[in-house]
């Protein structure tokens, strides 16, 4: 019967994935390539409520007293939103549920995912999440923080910490069926010749995000559900007057929620090892160690979470263990930090938008991760722990990281996925105001917080006003980054279709199809025979030549 | 109010040590930045398309190369982490000698008591030169007791006692913050040091008159809630005397076996607050819980003086 099906669709002309445009084809779509888009829409959506609510929480540090929200109230419930928001909500399903879902089939030569039904069903799932956290927001809100830390949230907060522990619980599921779905597909679906060493990094990547998602996730749903279950019942789980361990949370909570940085990172570095080759026309330096460098963070990423809890009361012998753990996840980084630089030694490079984020990328992500080691170190994490130094640092890596390589693989594939150019002025202009605007807004709260100011604090004193003040002058200009690429590549949907199968020259199997692709992707079964990356800088250089042959 | 430091005063021990660490860090942040910066910035101008170079056989991988670059990060992250968890162990150490204070946390203030009975919110006085250890606890929720320029911290933890100690170096005001989120007024939770030249540090413990210790307002304590009544010289009610406990291995009867457990702060609170959890060794579970009858600052002083007649010898 399938046969049949297949033979009938095949008889029309080939059609591309965007071509029916009723809504109900949306809603019930099982193609990957619709999925990535819905994710697309919905992930972005997000990210604008999470960046307003970043905005307002700027305004409001300008001053050392409170005077944008009425109460502290209200702020502590705006920064527990943009956390969950801007974690659950965008940084997690970014680059995975976007670019992974829309790629990983075409990059690995396979018609769909290997659970296309089920690739749907995790959108749903994801979007049913979402309304309640929205939900949330305007009934309220927490004001637990992200972390959800007991007692506070089990026996004092007021606060809708059960629905919120529920919304995060359902959000769980669309990660967990996202990574299944990705795993077997990367084991079953790849195409004569797609060896494991032929895989393009990105599906490298992708592939320990997955393995992360699948074994992490189901831990912070246990975590939260406890939290729910205690604020019913009382069972006496974190309450110590029950003979409880409030610390026991924390141990769940961050055995999920530190992998989770690397479900947010991992990515990025898929990303930014596309780009870099394509826009050097070099083969990538050091495949191999790049690949087991993304396994590594994989798994030394579940061994380190108790370096969240150096002063939580935890004994010292642990706190030794867990920092040294720490500083091992460096090294896969800096691995590929050394790689992706010497990508570009000898190559013939050409500086477009994407090239420009994932160059930022870079930076960020060196300076994110050396910090990194600061706090790992423990003497220094007493004195820097929750405090501006810790938000400084992780913003560096997940959002300076993971935003600068999503923006820069949205960039990257906009061609593919639309169909049409957009503006390269326009492009440039915002990795540079997404670049310096990053770093005016957050590299103030390193010194902030070395000075001793603490996270989450409604007012301060009045010694770190100046420093609090570019910061949300940085935050202004980066917004201004964020909402450019909504203006420009929405412009370009207005225009017609001019990107052509491969505008940038690359060597992956997505650049071989149609753009936008067609439904099945591919019309001939795919076969191959050599490795990503088959760029030769040399053969860049003679191109290049022809075609400024007139103005020499 | 626009002064603008980029370095909080070193006001302790701790503070020049942590700061040394730090300023090697910064060293090795900057170099490695720098380093990326300048290749990427020289490729970017030297490999530009179009611009003439030697682009022969560009290398696609290196072992010698990956190897010096696992290497490198690897020895100098040893490095930090000997020269961090040096000073760590150290802070978590507290010389035999230290002064002790306690602190209790609660939604949203410092509740801090000297051993010799004077008690103060949200401020704590302490002399110069002299290690002060902090015996620390929380009311309701996790705080965390952070002092920037002696670059200390620890949570401070419901149902848990955790220590801290410092030696300051510097007489001033500095500020002590709650670092831990805690709700509401979490970022009024302040709180200011003040480091005194001993002779001042005494003045002001007797400034109020000199009142009864923490100790002796302990045995009040003890009477009043009728501990004395079994503890002490009941004839009727066979409960352990506790002199010379604390800081003893007490036996535990666990089943048919017995296991030891240091009769520490934290059993004593536990013995009082969840009484049937470790029923000393030939003594039967009878101790009515107090939990939510004494405060935890209470608590503290009920401890201070159990630990103040762990040098007498035991009545029976």
């Amino acid at each position: 019967m399938n046969a049949a099906a297949h033979a009938r669709h095949d008889d029309g002309p080939p059609t591309d994935y965007l071509s029916d445009t009723s809504v109900a084809s949306w809603l019930l779509t099982t193609d990957h390539k619709r999925v990535g888009i819905l994710y697309l829409i919905s992930v972005t959506l997000f990210f604008l409520v999470g960046g307003v609510i970043a905005g307002l929480m700027r305004l409001e540090l300008m001053t050392p007293k409170g005077d944008v929200f009425s109460t502290p109230d209200t702020y502590n419930r705006m920064f527990t939103m943009h956390g969950v928001i801007m974690i659950f909500f965008f940084l997690v399903p970014s680059i995975p549920a976007v670019l992974g879902n829309f790629l990983i089939p075409l990059m690995i030569g396979a018609r769909d995912l290997a659970f296309p039904k089920i690739n749907l069903l995790s959108w749903y799932v994801y979007i049913i999440g979402g309304v309640m956290g929205i939900w949330i927001l305007i009934h309220g809100g927490v004001d637990t923080g992200w972390t959800f830390y007991t007692p506070f949230s089990t026996m004092y907060s007021n606060t809708m910490v059960v629905t919120a522990a529920v919304a995060v619980f359902i959000t769980g599921f669309s990660s967990i069926l996202t990574g299944l779905n990705f795993i077997v597909t990367v084991h079953t679906m790849r195409a004569p010749g797609m060896t494991w060493f032929r895989l393009p990094l990105f599906v490298w990547s992708q592939y320990a995000t997955a393995l992360i998602m699948v074994l992490g996730t189901p831990v912070l749903a246990i975590s939260v559900i406890l939290v729910a279950l205690e604020r019913f019942f009382g069972f006496g789980i974190f309450d110590p007057r029950l003979g409880g361990d409030p610390i026991l949370f924390q141990h769940l909570f961050w055995f999920y929620s530190h992998p989770a940085v690397y479900i947010m990172v991992l990515p990025g570095f898929a990303v930014v090892s596309e780009i870099i080759p394509c826009f050097s026309r070099r083969p990538i330096f050091g495949y191999r160690f790049i690949a087991f460098a993304s396994v590594a963070i994989a798994i030394f990423g579940f061994l380190v979470w108790g370096h969240h809890m150096f002063v939580s009361g935890q004994s010292m012998y642990a706190g030794a263990v867990f920092s040294i753990l720490s500083f091992l996840v460096a090294i896969p980084s800096a691995i590929k930090v050394f790689n992706w630089t010497a990508t570009l030694y000898k190559g013939s490079l050409r500086f477009d938008t994407p090239m420009l984020y994932a160059l930022g990328f870079i930076g960020l992500f060196t300076i994110g991760g050396l910090t990194g080691l600061m706090v790992a170190s423990l003497a220094i994490d007493v004195h820097v722990h929750d405090t501006y130094f810790i938000v400084a640092h992780f913003h560096y890596i997940m959002v300076g990281g993971t935003t600068m390589a999503y923006l820069g693989g949205i960039h990257f594939w906009w061609p593919k996925i639309s169909g049409r150019m957009y503006s390269e002025i326009w492009g440039k202009l915002s990795a540079l105001l997404v670049f310096v605007g990053f770093n005016l807004t957050f590299f103030p709260q390193f010194l902030l917080g070395y000075l001793g100011m603490p996270r989450r604090y409604f007012e301060y004193r009045p010694e770190f006003q100046v420093l609090n003040v570019m910061s949300t002058a940085g935050a202004s200009i980066l917004a201004v980054g964020f909402l450019l690429p909504l203006f420009y590549l929405g412009m370009s949907l207005r225009r017609p279709r001019d990107a052509g199968p491969n505008p940038w020259g690359a060597t992956g199997l997505e650049w071989q199809i149609e753009s936008p692709p067609t439904t099945h992707n591919f019309h001939e079964p795919v076969l191959v025979t050599c490795g990503p990356y088959m760029y030769s800088p040399e053969e860049a250089e003679r191109e290049y030549a022809s075609q400024h042959v007139h103005h020499a | 109010m626009w002064d603008f430091p980029l370095f909080p005063s070193q006001a302790s021990t701790n503070a020049a040590k942590v700061d040394a660490l730090m300023l090697f860090e910064i060293g090795v942040l900057v170099f490695f930045t720098m380093l990326i910066c300048i290749l990427i910035l020289g490729f970017a101008v030297r490999y530009r398309r179009g611009k003439a170079a030697d682009r022969s056989n560009p290398p696609t991988h290196s072992l010698s190369m990956e190897v010096v670059w696992i290497a490198v990060p690897m020895a100098l992250s040893l490095v930090m982490y000997a020269w961090s968890t040096r000073i760590f162990f150290d802070l978590f150490s507290p010389p035999a000698d230290a002064a002790q204070i306690d602190v209790v946390g609660k939604q949203w203030m410092w509740y801090i008591q000297h051993p010799q009975g004077r008690s103060e919110t949200n401020e704590l006085h302490v002399p110069l030169g002299r290690p002060m250890k902090l015996n620390m606890t929380s009311q309701d929720v996790i705080h965390s007791f952070y002092i920037p320029d002696f670059r200390i911290k620890q949570d401070v933890l419901p149902g848990r006692y955790t220590s801290l100690w410092f030696e300051p170096t510097k007489v001033g005001e500095y500020n002590l913050f709650c670092a831990e989120y805690c709700g509401t007024n979490h970022s009024i939770m302040i709180g200011k040091v003040f480091v005194m030249e001993p002779a001042d540090y005494e003045a002001w413990l007797s400034e109020k008159g000199v009142g009864p210790s923490q100790a002796e307002e302990g045995e009040r304590l003890f009477v009043q809630h009728h501990c004395a009544g079994c503890h002490r010289d009941s004839q009727t009610v066979h409960a352990p005397k506790l002199e010379g406990v604390y800081g003893r291995p007490v036996p535990i009867q666990e089943g048919k076996d017995v296991r030891f457990v240091t009769a520490d702060d934290r059993y004593i609170r536990d013995s009082i607050l969840l009484p049937k959890n470790e029923v000393v060794a030939g003594y039967e579970a009878i101790m009515p819980s107090f939990k939510d009858q004494i405060s935890e600052p209470d608590l503290l002083k009920i401890i201070a003086y159990i630990k103040s007649i762990a040098n007498r010898e035991t009545s029976q």
